[in-house]
């Protein structure tokens, strides 16, 4: 079973439907004990930083998470992503989990390009920076879908895959032992995307 | 970089598509679930309906499609029409909506746009303009094209853009129907005044068109209904053409 985190953050419409049109039993759960029994974990997220992790907080949920991320494949999605990181700067400075190595700062600060638009919004193609089971069925360079106006730095032994946009080679699939991250939404992206999820779904 | 999106839209009426000209004399084209699927698979980028009902029975009709369209089809998706308050935000996301776009809406009650972008983030929020030019004025039109506003388009999109809209649709009443090509010089003028995602709408007739479009910095997407609906412009031949001409498409 796919445990999705319900921690009252983003709609899971989408990425519930697609995990389940994959045939993959899935459950929305904020349930310490739903995340212990299920086999992977899918933490999800949008919206600002600062406001997810307060939320996480309150949830109770982030001793289970950072016991529950050594044992089995657990997945951070978009801000799901960003939150395993040490720390982001969006709204001022804010702790992560600490699972990856690593900081989330304001995209366009990088820029070079100041009439690049943020947020990075679309289809960007990611490539491959490493091979990695998650890219069973994926080939290095497929468009992938992405909302976001932050992006991990300082990570780079832990990145598996880079989007470019401008001079910026932007994050976008990172892995540190059982803990993956995506900054774009495989859940939009297309078959690309139901094939990535796929192959988390079999690590 | 990003890539260029190419986007169907779907007007949706008592469970069924259709698109007319100039806004009159609307057609019945078929099942929106259906075309949602032909769309997806012939590699659309994003798609785009429009609740033209006006019943009760109607916007559950449509909700029930989206919702199906959603479980099923996992690309982005922008849902317009009949949008006035949060609650009409809110329930068009819950079926797995992306994107709300607000047109009359916004024009009749302004506040929409900030409250939206505060509770769902600017990347959800679409303002979507009708616009016509009226004595050497872009002028902005409410109600599917049918009533002058008296409002400077221009000026519109500015304050959308500072209150929270994170991507414009500028349709072209002008062009709209007329199948010669997208408005590039009312566009133009929107790309010299905001600074977010522009998706063209109204005048697409033929593949060249949209290969001059994506030559107009700031243009991000076009979109068009009646020449995909009726398979005179297959999405797949066109992305494959526009790449060839040096546009960057996902394919």
């Amino acid at each position: 079973m796919i445990a999705v985190v319900d921690y009252g953050v983003g709609n899971l419409f989408s990425l519930v439907s697609s995990l389940r049109s994959l045939g993959l039993e899935t459950e929305v759960t904020g349930d310490a004990a739903r995340l212990r029994s299920a086999d992977r974990i899918i933490l999800p997220g949008v919206g600002a930083f600062g406001s997810a992790r307060a939320r996480l907080d309150a949830s109770g949920l982030i001793p289970i998470l950072l016991e529950e991320a050594g044992q089995k494949p657990l997945l951070g999605i978009c801000l799901g992503m960003q939150l395993l990181f040490d720390r982001s700067f969006e709204y001022g400075e804010c702790p992560g989990l600490g699972l990856i190595p690593g900081e989330v700062t304001f995209l366009g600060d990088d820029l070079a390009d100041k009439m690049l638009k943020v947020p990075h919004m679309g289809w960007n193609s990611l490539e491959i920076v490493r091979d990695d089971p998650l890219f069973k069925y994926f080939r290095g360079g497929e468009y992938v879908y992405y909302v976001h106006s932050f992006y991990a730095r300082g990570c780079a032994e832990s990145i598996l895959g880079t989007s470019q946009y401008g001079n910026v080679a932007v994050t976008g699939v990172v892995r540190r032992g059982t803990v993956w991250g995506a900054q774009f939404h495989p859940e939009k992206s297309g078959d690309a995307g139901l094939r990535l999820l796929r192959a988390f779904a079999e690590l | 970089m990003l890539a260029k999106r190419i986007i169907p839209c779907l007007d949706v009426k008592d469970g069924r598509v259709v698109k007319g000209t100039n806004f009159e004399g609307l057609r019945d084209m078929a099942d929106p679930v259906e075309m949602a699927r032909f769309y997806n698979e012939a590699g659309a980028d994003e798609l785009v309906f429009y609740d033209i009902t006006a019943s009760v029975e109607g916007r559950g009709l449509f909700t029930d499609i989206l919702r199906q369209v959603a479980s099923e089809i996992f690309i982005p998706l922008t849902v317009g029409g009949g949008i006035r308050t949060l609650e009409d935000f809110d329930r068009v996301l819950k079926c797995g909506a992306d994107k709300v776009s607000v047109n009359s809406g916004a024009i009749a009650n302004p506040n929409i746009i900030v409250a939206a972008a505060k509770r769902y983030g600017d990347q959800c929020v679409v303002l979507s303009m009708d616009v016509k030019r009226v004595n050497g004025q872009f002028r902005l039109f409410a109600k599917g094209g049918r009533e002058d506003t008296g409002i400077d388009a221009m000026d519109w999109a500015e304050r959308g853009v500072k209150e929270g809209a994170g991507e414009i649709v500028l349709n072209s009443i002008d062009t709209d129907g007329v199948k010669n090509g997208f408005d590039l010089e009312m566009l133009d003028a929107l790309a010299a005044r905001v600074h977010v995602p522009i998706i063209a709408s109204g005048g697409a007739g033929n593949m060249e068109d949209f290969a001059e479009l994506f030559a107009h910095p700031g243009m991000d997407g076009g979109l068009a209904a009646s020449i995909f609906h009726s398979r005179q412009v297959s999405i797949r031949e066109l992305k494959r053409y526009l790449r060839g001409r040096g546009v960057e498409m996902r394919l």
